[in-house]
């Protein structure tokens, strides 16, 4: 009791934690776990016998296509990201001080409007007689408007222009960490500029790789309303399938069992990234 | 006689307008361990550098063997660096870290295994290759370094302060350890550090660097006991600077008045005239210290003195408030020799050991010295 009058400040800030955990994460988590192994009810949505039906409807064709499809279209959503951001953090971080905090600055300046909004903000670019089909006829480049709105490439791009920071920003880290020196030695040791990406670069870049893929992929299967607003009405993203299930088709244990399938697949990458950390010694001798 | 291995003529280097390297000739010979010594700043590491291939030169030109390598890449260069963080590569094992150059040669598989265990056991961590440079002691690491520079049997091995990040007792053993390495590789080595003591005990050649110009190059010995400026004496070793005045020039010598006593010396290699000063250079172990009754030296007073294990330091004060530092050897047949603090002595020196140097007009500022610390 001592201990807690002398420290108020530290017990205050442990309880603020802990109780934030507690209620905020580790309850919705386990009422959604609750919620998976109930029945469905029209009346109370939620209903005893508990049963495993919701996990094995997951694995029920027409579901298992549309995660196979979710988990392409994020998949896709992800490669994109990197293909832009490893360069782009590699780059960020050759630049001066002052150069890196204006375009890190500059990457961070869209957050500050809903991300919604711009979805739709990038439906006005995408339309039939949006903007980029305006101009191109304008130019005289097409003579009929492209298809671009309410197809999957839409739906990727929208995912790639609104997660895309979540991919450079953690590359971006592990490369400012990446030390010269180590380049330098690779070098003096006799390998060329290929040999030094494959066999130094690659590797030590290699937790800010996972740690984007995984800021970028579950994410990218979990953002309905870029799928709804770009892509249509159809079910593309393991997101849509969630929000349906609790809003439309009233199967709250079916929607929790997908959500589960999301904080699965997320621990397994977890698991993965510390993995790769421990690999490279960041984490000590532990 | 040796060979010349690498040749450095009339290299020049500035960072953003700042000359860190001026003019600067050196030639390596082939077999030596040769250290650059000076300050944080004065371009040793940009000199290491450009050997490495990691800068280029403004102007002049690098040679390996008669070979033009100024701007041949690092890779190209058959030469090796040993980093002063060691620069181990975090993600692979101590094996996979040594054999990195053999595989960048693409040697076979079987003459790598030979060649890493080889140079493992020959510093000793043949017990550690599955190990990651993590998991090793500072000075373990540091011989990965080294075994890691030395398995691609280079002509030229170059090492950046590699001791300076260990512990006194380790970088003592691990100068002995960098000595023996040298003479059963037969391997030139080029080694860095701002240590004096360091310099002075391992190599065959110092070069004393300062603001990117060579203030001397010789032998320890030459450095230490023959310094060609001030600044070479003040940096390498503590000095003691007395003004001599000239009396009378002779024959065979020259007479010199030196805080009142009258000395007879060599004449020294640059031309004096009778009445000019001169700085008369006393190393602490050239100093007597004699009892008060003695007739010769200067009578002062003790004001600290030190323990120092083998030697006993003293400083004494002279009359114009310069200190005089002394180190002697303990000589447990005289009663006197351990002088209490306050009393008086008298201050001698060896006949014969002093060493002159011209007065050169003091620095008007220390900046350039300050503003090159960048690049150190």
């Amino acid at each position: 009791m001592h201990r807690v009058l002398q420290q108020p400040f530290k017990t205050a800030v442990l309880i603020l934690v802990w109780g934030w955990l507690l209620l905020l994460v580790l309850t919705p988590n386990l009422l959604v776990v609750g919620a998976s192994v109930m029945t469905r009810d029209p009346g109370t949505f939620l209903s005893l016998p508990l049963n495993l039906n919701s996990y094995r409807q997951l694995f029920d064709p027409l579901y298992l296509d549309v995660f196979l499809n979710s988990l392409y279209m994020a998949g896709m959503t992800t490669v994109f990201c990197l293909l832009i951001g490893y360069p782009f953090a590699w780059a960020l971080s050759g630049l001066g001080k002052q150069r890196q905090t204006l375009l890190i600055f500059l990457l961070i300046v869209p957050f500050w409007t809903n991300s919604l909004v711009r979805t739709y903000a990038l439906k006005l670019l995408l339309a039939t007689n949006g903007l980029i089909n305006n101009a191109l006829m304008g130019l005289g480049l097409i003579d009929e408007p492209l298809r671009m709105l309410y197809t999957e490439g839409a739906v990727v791009i929208g995912l790639v222009y609104l997660l895309l920071p979540f991919m450079i920003l953690p590359l971006y880290s592990v490369f400012d960490d990446l030390r010269k020196e180590l380049l330098m030695a690779s070098h003096d040791l006799g390998a060329g500029k290929l040999s030094t990406f494959l066999h130094v670069t690659i590797p030590l870049t290699l937790p800010g790789v996972l740690a984007g893929v995984m800021l970028v992929l579950l994410p990218a299967m979990g953002l309905f309303f870029v799928a709804d607003i770009l892509g249509g009405s159809r079910n593309l993203l393991v997101g849509n399938v969630i929000k349906n299930q609790f809003l439309d088709a009233r199967d709250w244990p079916f929607g929790a069992a997908a959500s589960i399938l999301l904080t699965v697949a997320m621990a397994v990458l977890l698991f993965a990234h510390r993995l790769s950390q421990q690999r490279l010694g960041d984490e000590g001798r532990a | 006689m040796k060979e010349t291995l690498l040749s450095l003529k009339n290299v020049s280097k500035a960072f953003d307008d700042k000359t860190v390297l001026n003019s600067l000739d050196l030639d390596i010979l082939d077999g030596e361990f040769i250290t650059l010594l000076g300050p944080s700043g004065c371009g040793k590491t940009t000199l290491l550098r450009l050997m490495a291939g990691f800068e280029q030169p403004d102007t002049g030109a690098v040679s390996l063997s008669g070979h033009d390598i100024t701007h041949a890449a690092p890779e190209h260069r058959p030469l090796n660096t040993v980093f002063q963080n060691y620069a181990l590569f975090p993600h692979m094992s101590v094996y996979d870290n040594v054999a990195y150059g053999l595989k960048m040669e693409k040697r076979p598989r079987d003459e790598i295994r030979q060649r890493v265990d080889d140079v493992l056991a020959m510093v000793q961590l043949q017990d550690f290759a599955r190990r990651k440079p993590h998991q090793l002691s500072g000075g373990q690491q540091q011989r990965v370094a080294i075994a890691r520079a030395v398995v691609k049997r280079p002509q030229l091995l170059l090492l950046d302060e590699p001791l300076s990040a260990l512990d006194y007792k380790l970088r003592r053993t691990m100068q002995v350890e960098l000595k023996r390495l040298q003479r059963e590789l037969g391997i030139t080595f080029v080694f860095v550090t701002h240590d004096q003591e360091e310099a002075l005990s391992m190599s065959d050649r110092v070069v004393v660097l300062k603001d990117g110009a060579i203030q001397q190059l010789g032998t320890p010995r030459e450095i230490y006991e023959r310094p060609a400026n001030l600044f070479t004496a003040r940096f390498v070793g503590e000095t003691n600077l007395f003004p001599g005045y000239l009396t009378s020039v002779e024959n065979d010598g020259i007479t010199l008045d030196i805080l009142g006593l009258s000395r007879t010396l060599q004449r020294p290699g640059f031309t004096l005239r009778e009445g000019e000063q001169v700085n008369v250079l006393l190393r602490p172990e050239d100093i007597r210290v004699l009892a008060p009754e003695d007739e010769k030296g200067l009578a002062r007073q003790i004001v600290e003195r030190n323990y120092k294990g083998s030697t006993l330091d003293s400083v004494i004060h002279l009359e114009d408030g310069t200190e005089v530092l002394a180190s002697e050897f303990f000589d447990e047949d005289d009663p006197t020799f351990d002088y209490k603090l306050g009393e008086p002595v008298r201050v001698s020196w060896v006949d014969g050991w002093e060493w002159l140097l011209p007065v050169e007009p003091e620095p008007v500022n220390n900046d350039a010295e300050e503003g090159l610390s960048t690049n150190a």
